[in-house]
């Protein structure tokens, strides 16, 4: 097991935030289109940090056009450039799945202070 | 030249390749082996060469095994196994020559073999990919075999597909692309995966293919 982190250990990210589920983040993604090179960004709240190590996840949701969009990235990717905490949410769970099924004022988060 | 190391499975994971793409590889803890016979036409017949991995107490090794090992200089290892040289490289193998991981790079091409997960008695479905019966509607046939032929030999051929042991044999995976050799920590990097439970010992080869 410790040869894999030490595997791992070269490729991980060192100026990642912490930041969890409940959070609102900004996620500044790469995209290559042919030979160009921009950046995205998709901002919403973190559903759930999932995996550890280099093979560590995070789901984000946001609700665009009352369609609700979740993306999901791997922490450590070479593609996201950066990681902004926009607000920290107050939470009483690690994963959360119930914002789903909840629109509107009831999906609020209560913002840590 | 001929390129080949025992090594023990550690485990999955992925790293990122300079697209920035994940790639999935096994993590292999990849020597270092040692040489402890050389097998030339002259000698055997036949040329090969034989090494050594992982070290084992010497009073858990029969006498004869102590000679033959004490021949070439080498400690006691746990595993032998032997794997066939041309007879022009045999030169470059002398009995004691350490082989580490760095005997391959990055890019190189490798056939790894090892004893399958078990898998224990497998039914037709999970061992020969036969199609399952309907879940619902009545079915009452769900996972069985089928026909297994037709009624008038009044028997059923050898060799009829059916249901027993799984895995636990030799398989051998062919042409994985090498992500990183670390000659240093004896790190091997193997892009997809490789039979075996983890912690199992592996050979490494050079391919066969291309």
């Amino acid at each position: 097991m410790d040869l894999i982190k030490e595997v791992e250990r070269q490729y991980l990210k060192e100026d990642i935030p912490d930041f969890g589920p409940g959070d609102t983040v900004r996620v500044h993604v790469k995209i290559v289109e042919g030979a160009r090179e921009r950046t995205q960004v998709f901002e919403g709240v973190v559903l759930r940090r999932q995996g550890q190590g280099l093979r560590e996840t995070f789901t984000v949701r946001r609700v665009t056009y009352g369609v609700g969009v979740e993306r999901i990235f791997p922490v450590h990717a070479p593609s996201i450039s950066r990681i902004e905490v926009v607000k920290r949410g107050r939470v009483h769970r690690a994963k959360l799945y119930y914002l789903r099924q909840r629109t509107g004022r009831a999906a609020r988060i209560r913002e840590m202070r | 030249m001929a390129k080949a190391i025992l090594a023990r499975k550690i485990g999955m994971t992925q790293v990122y390749d300079e697209q920035g793409h994940a790639v999935p590889v096994t993590v292999l803890e990849a020597g270092p082996c040692y040489v402890t016979q050389v097998k030339s036409v002259a000698s055997d017949g036949y040329s090969s060469i034989q090494i050594g991995f992982k070290e084992k107490k010497e009073q858990h090794v029969s006498q004869p095994l102590r000679g033959h090992l004490r021949r070439a200089g080498v400690k006691p290892c746990r595993f032998l196994r032997e794997f066939r040289v041309e007879e022009k490289a045999l030169s470059e193998f002398q009995p004691g020559r350490e082989l580490r991981a760095d005997i391959f790079s990055a890019g190189d091409h490798v056939d790894v073999s090892a004893v399958s997960k078990g898998k224990g008695f497998a039914g037709s479905i999970k061992r020969l990919g036969f199609a399952r019966g309907p879940r619902t509607h009545g079915s009452r046939y769900h996972r069985g075999p089928g026909s297994l032929g037709a009624v008038d030999p009044s028997k059923v051929f050898k060799g009829r597909p059916l249901p027993g042991r799984m895995g636990g044999r030799r398989r051998t995976v062919q042409n994985l692309r090498v992500v990183q050799a670390d000659g240093e920590k004896n790190i091997l990097l193997v892009r997809g995966s490789v039979p075996g439970p983890r912690g199992s010992l592996v050979e490494v080869k050079k391919t066969t293919r291309r």
